[in-house]
């Protein structure tokens, strides 16, 4: 097309840069809701049955010791937790309390960066056999 | 802000659009604290021991249930916008406004009496 932006020109432009950061935050956003559904849907079914009777730490690690599909399941969890979490934090960052664009999102890569540490450290805590 | 603002403050979809957010919020900062009470695990079976008799009180109980109902609304709505958005639906759907919230609450009472019971 002729007059049109060389395309290095309009990928500098910030206002253009903040569109293409926002349009795939929306995607990810929904691709990691579709994975977070379902597993809500099966934690929701494993928490009404682990608390019958009451919690222990003996049951609970019982059940995930050890147990590859758990910890799978739970990592793949904590995962789509990491991506899902910071976008949503971000959006509420600028939209409720008035922070900058870049300001959110560095606070969501902090997001990200916690989840994805306390997160994976939780499965391995209750997966590692004689942890 | 704009003058229409308080009349679509008054539509259903955002009040829908509301609860997604807060719920949202909530679960959020929970979920840091969840993953540390699970990483105790890590420091001996007597220390994850410890805190979950913590959560035998009545109040820590009552929280559970607020974040499983948190969680369970926070579901419904984001499954209501995906069918929104990726389904063949042309309007908001308020009927599944209803129907996430309903089944939310059932889900909350199915919780409540697993730990009471």
């Amino acid at each position: 097309m002729s007059g049109a932006a060389p395309p290095h020109a309009v990928a500098s432009d910030p206002g253009v840069r903040e569109a293409v950061a926002q349009a795939k935050a929306w995607y990810w956003q929904r691709i990691s809701a579709m994975v977070l559904a379902a597993c809500v849907v099966l934690h929701l079914c494993i928490m009404i049955w682990a608390v019958r009777g009451g919690l222990s730490a003996a049951e609970i690690l019982g059940r995930t010791q050890g147990n590859v599909l758990f910890a799978a399941f739970y990592a793949v969890f904590v995962l789509a937790c990491a991506v899902h979490v910071p976008i949503g934090l971000a959006a509420i960052a600028r939209e409720w309390w008035r922070w900058s664009p870049a300001a959110a999102q560095w606070f969501a890569r902090a997001v990200t960066a916690t989840l994805l540490v306390l997160g994976l450290r939780a499965v391995w805590g209750v997966y590692a056999p004689g942890a | 802000m704009r003058r229409n603002d308080h009349r679509a403050h008054g539509h259903p979809s955002w009040w829908a659009f509301w609860l997604h957010r807060v719920s949202g919020l909530l679960l959020a900062l929970f979920l840091p604290l969840h993953f540390l009470v699970l990483g105790q695990a890590l420091s001996g079976p007597a220390s994850l021991e410890g805190f979950l008799r913590f959560t035998d009180a009545p109040l820590v109980k009552l929280a559970e249930w607020g974040l499983v109902t948190l969680l369970a609304l926070h579901l419904t709505g984001g499954t209501r916008l995906l069918l929104i958005e990726f389904g063949r639906a042309s309007d908001l759907r308020k009927n599944w406004i209803a129907v996430g919230i309903g089944l939310s609450v059932a889900i909350g009472l199915a919780f409540a009496l697993a730990l009471l019971g």
